[in-house]
């Protein structure tokens, strides 16, 4: 067996003391039970604090297990509290775009569609929550791939369909295409999904600043682009968007 | 583009709602330029009454038109005309030559009138205005609010009575201050906001004098009836000084109008707390026999007035609300659905929140809540499906009680509100109701229906088409449920409704 390291051993009995009901201990106890200096403990506590693994009551002194424990436990955003956050600034979306808007979530090793807003034409569209859609090949899929690790695996991991002669299919190909999503800050699929279509998707972030899900507009690529290139101001309206769903779920501004 | 001589301009809306008053500057497209909000107090003397100081809301609703039109960036020449909407019927009286109000506004949710409708009623009970009002005798309404203040302030029936105070919703109260105040204000009214009086008569679109004489309220208190979409005046001062104010629509109404809804049979419906559902009836007022109430919808200038039926289910936001903070099964409202969506259906469960009894189309208050239908097999996720059921059944309720007052079966609903943002609550409502349930791509339906009315009467909009045009849909959802199955659940809602009914033994 590895050799353990002795600090994180030490954390882990000062958080076992403090579990359990609603436990306050002072800096003595806790030393004097784990059987550590007061200055070892203390510097212990600060950096859990720093943390949040560990709250101190302003006016006893005491400590006590922090907030962010809790959310470790249940730190996965809830899609229809997303939904509902982003349902305002998605309809923004869709009118200054003039484009169908959909926000997607990593589910199963693809994109879970969780809100679609219609292309405002008055055409004839079809609701497309709760569809699934692949990560290696769509706009949100790639942003999902370039900016949450798991999504990458799961990206590399898969079995990768070739649907028009524009997918990627090849490891070293996608690489290379989420390395250019990593350094714009924004995803595209032109015509690797669907013949004809085109989508542009950016990132949306949480409190932590991770990637949660990821917004963008689909539509005909005569539509989306111009002179050889996504039109910058769709690419604007769309990384807009994305920043306010990020700021209204509690990311500082980016 | 706003240095554009040719440029449309804009028109402003003001919402003087029950928590906060806000304004919204829009564009040709309908679009939001720029929203500013600001909420006042709420004031609870006593159990069951509830006030607001209508001297706060009037500095509010200066500061929030100031504040929109600064961050819409646009100059007051630019904005061609502003609009009204309002919670209806919370009741303010105040000193015609100070502009001081005599007493704190009495809101519509405040029950104190209560003793005064039943006495109201004499030996013909609640439908004793019905016919002429479309209102059953009820202490939302503002006549006996006036009643109760004219007995309740001391010396105030006398100045009355001598012309020294005016009535007003909080339309009236808005626009004559902001036309001017005691310095030449309009006082005036619409026909939706006076609908709501019980002292307008449907059938004339006139004060009934009798029915004033029976609330003994004096005449000379109340404002001018006019169409919902006229100028009335100019702002006499402010951010908006000389533009003309063009338009007053009840909250509803003025939702009814952003949705466009400008054909009969065509309705929309509002979840919010509780949720509200009009349907435009077309010309003639329809009298309800299954406990809707009949109201005026909106009325363009000289056109012919619109009615509409209108049916309020109390407990619908309110009961996602309750799951979460007196069950604690839920940490926000959206996870309603999440909680809903991991089973495949109600397991059984039915769940009618009649809290304080069931409104339409039953009114029954001697009913309180049931969970019906319990067995073991019950998880927390079959109730939230339930919690989610109850606001479905309850729209349809409401609509089968408009088909059947109306003869006019609604096409499709569309639909605003915070619930909205709940994608299973919508389909549940499309499959129940077997129509679509369309959302637009404008949630501040209430504001740019305000907006509508006043850019029609300026001729910023030249015609209700043109308002039409601007409507996008943002989503719909499509009857997904098999017939036998709607039927078969439908009956079990009533059986559960049925369940709830003599709950309470003495009504008092």
């Amino acid at each position: 067996m590895a050799r353990s390291i002795q600090s994180l051993e030490r954390a882990a009995a000062v958080l076992r003391l403090l579990a359990g009901g609603e436990r306050r201990l002072g800096l003595s106890d806790i030393a004097s039970t784990l059987g550590l200096a007061k200055g070892t403990a203390h510097g212990l506590l600060r950096t859990l604090q720093q943390e949040g693994f560990v709250e101190q009551d302003a006016v006893s002194g005491r400590y006590q297990l922090g907030a962010e424990l809790l959310r470790l436990g249940n730190s996965y955003l809830d899609v229809h509290e997303l939904r509902a956050r982003a349902l305002v600034w998605s309809d923004d979306l869709a009118r200054s775009s003039g484009e169908a808007v959909y926000l997607g979530v990593l589910h199963h090793g693809g994109v879970l569609v969780v809100h679609h807003v219609f292309r405002p034409d008055d055409s004839r569209q079809v609701l497309e929550i709760g569809v699934m859609q692949p990560l290696h090949c769509t706009a949100v899929g790639k942003v999902l791939a370039a900016y949450d690790p798991v999504a990458h695996a799961e990206m590399m991991d898969a079995e990768r369909e070739s649907f028009t002669e524009r997918t990627l299919t090849s490891e070293a190909a996608l690489e290379e295409c989420l390395e250019l999503v990593r350094a714009r800050g924004w995803a595209s699929d032109v015509e690797e999904t669907w013949d004809g279509v085109a989508s542009l998707a950016a990132p949306i972030l949480d409190r932590r600043r991770l990637t949660v899900g990821a917004v963008g507009v689909t539509g005909a690529v005569e539509r989306l682009y111009r002179d050889g290139e996504l039109r910058p101001e769709l690419v604007a309206s769309v990384r807009d968007c994305a920043r306010a769903v990020s700021r209204d779920l509690g990311a500082a501004r980016f | 583009m706003t240095d554009n001589a040719t440029h449309p301009g804009y028109i402003a809306a003001i919402d003087q709602g029950t928590t906060s008053s806000r304004c919204i500057v829009f564009d040709t497209d309908g679009r939001i330029v720029g929203v500013e909000q600001k909420e006042h107090e709420q004031i609870f003397p006593k159990p069951g009454w509830v006030e607001h100081d209508a001297a706060e809301i009037w500095t509010n609703v200066q500061e929030v038109v100031d504040g929109a039109v600064r961050k819409a960036g646009v100059g007051r020449d630019e904005v061609k005309a502003i609009g009204i909407t309002n919670q209806r019927e919370t009741t303010v009286l105040w000193d015609k030559t100070t502009g001081e109000p005599v007493h704190n506004a009495l809101v519509w949710q405040d029950t104190r009138t209560d003793a005064l409708c039943r006495e109201l009623g004499r030996n013909v009970g609640q439908d004793r205005f019905r016919r002429d009002t479309g209102l059953p005798l009820a202490s939302y309404f503002a006549g006996p609010k006036i009643r109760w203040l004219l007995d309740n302030v001391e010396g105030l029936r006398e100045r009355a009575e001598r012309g020294e105070i005016l009535f007003g919703t909080m339309d009236s109260w808005v626009i004559w201050n902001l036309t001017g105040g005691t310095n030449g204000g309009v006082h005036v009214t619409d026909v939706t906001n006076a609908s709501r009086t019980m002292l307008m008569n449907l059938h004339t679109m006139a004060w009934d004098e009798k029915i004033c004489a029976s609330m003994d309220v004096p005449m000379q208190v109340l404002p001018e009836i006019r169409s919902s979409a006229e100028v009335y005046g100019h702002c006499a001062g402010g951010a908006l000084e000389g533009v003309p104010v063009a338009s007053a629509l009840g909250d509803q109404q003025a939702a009814l109008f952003g949705q466009t809804c400008f054909e009969v049979g065509e309705g929309k419906s509002t979840y919010g707390t509780g949720t509200f559902l009009l349907m435009n009836t077309g010309h003639k007022p329809v009298n309800s026999y299954n406990g809707l109430l009949t109201t005026v919808g909106y009325r363009i200038g000289d056109e012919k007035p619109v009615f509409a039926l209108e049916g309020a289910i109390a407990v619908t936001g309110a009961l996602v609300q309750w799951m979460r903070d007196q069950m604690g099964l839920i940490s926000t409202a959206a996870e309603i659905e999440t909680l809903a969506s991991s089973v495949e259906d109600n397991g059984g469960a039915y769940f009618v929140p009649a809290f304080s009894g069931l409104f339409a189309p039953y009114w029954r208050s001697d009913a309180r809540g049931v969970i019906a239908g319990l067995t073991r097999y019950v998880t927390k996720a079959h109730l939230a499906r339930a919690v989610l059921e109850a606001t479905a059944w309850q729209t349809r309720e409401i609509v089968d009680a408009m088909a059947k007052d109306s003869g006019v079966e609604l096409t499709a609903l569309k639909v605003d509100g915070g619930m909205t943002s709940n994608n299973l609550l919508m389909q549940n409502i499309s499959d129940v109701l077997d129509a679509p349930v369309v959302r637009p791509m404008v949630a501040e339906t209430t504001c740019l229906g305000a907006a509508y009315a006043a850019g029609l009467a300026v001729g910023f909009w030249p015609d209700t088409d043109a308002l039409r045009a601007n409507w996008r849909r943002a989503a719909e959802w499509t009857p997904r449920m098999e017939a036998d199955v709607r039927d078969r659940e439908y009956k079990s809602w009533l059986k559960a409704v049925e369940r709830t009914m003599g709950w309470i033994e003495e009504e008092n």
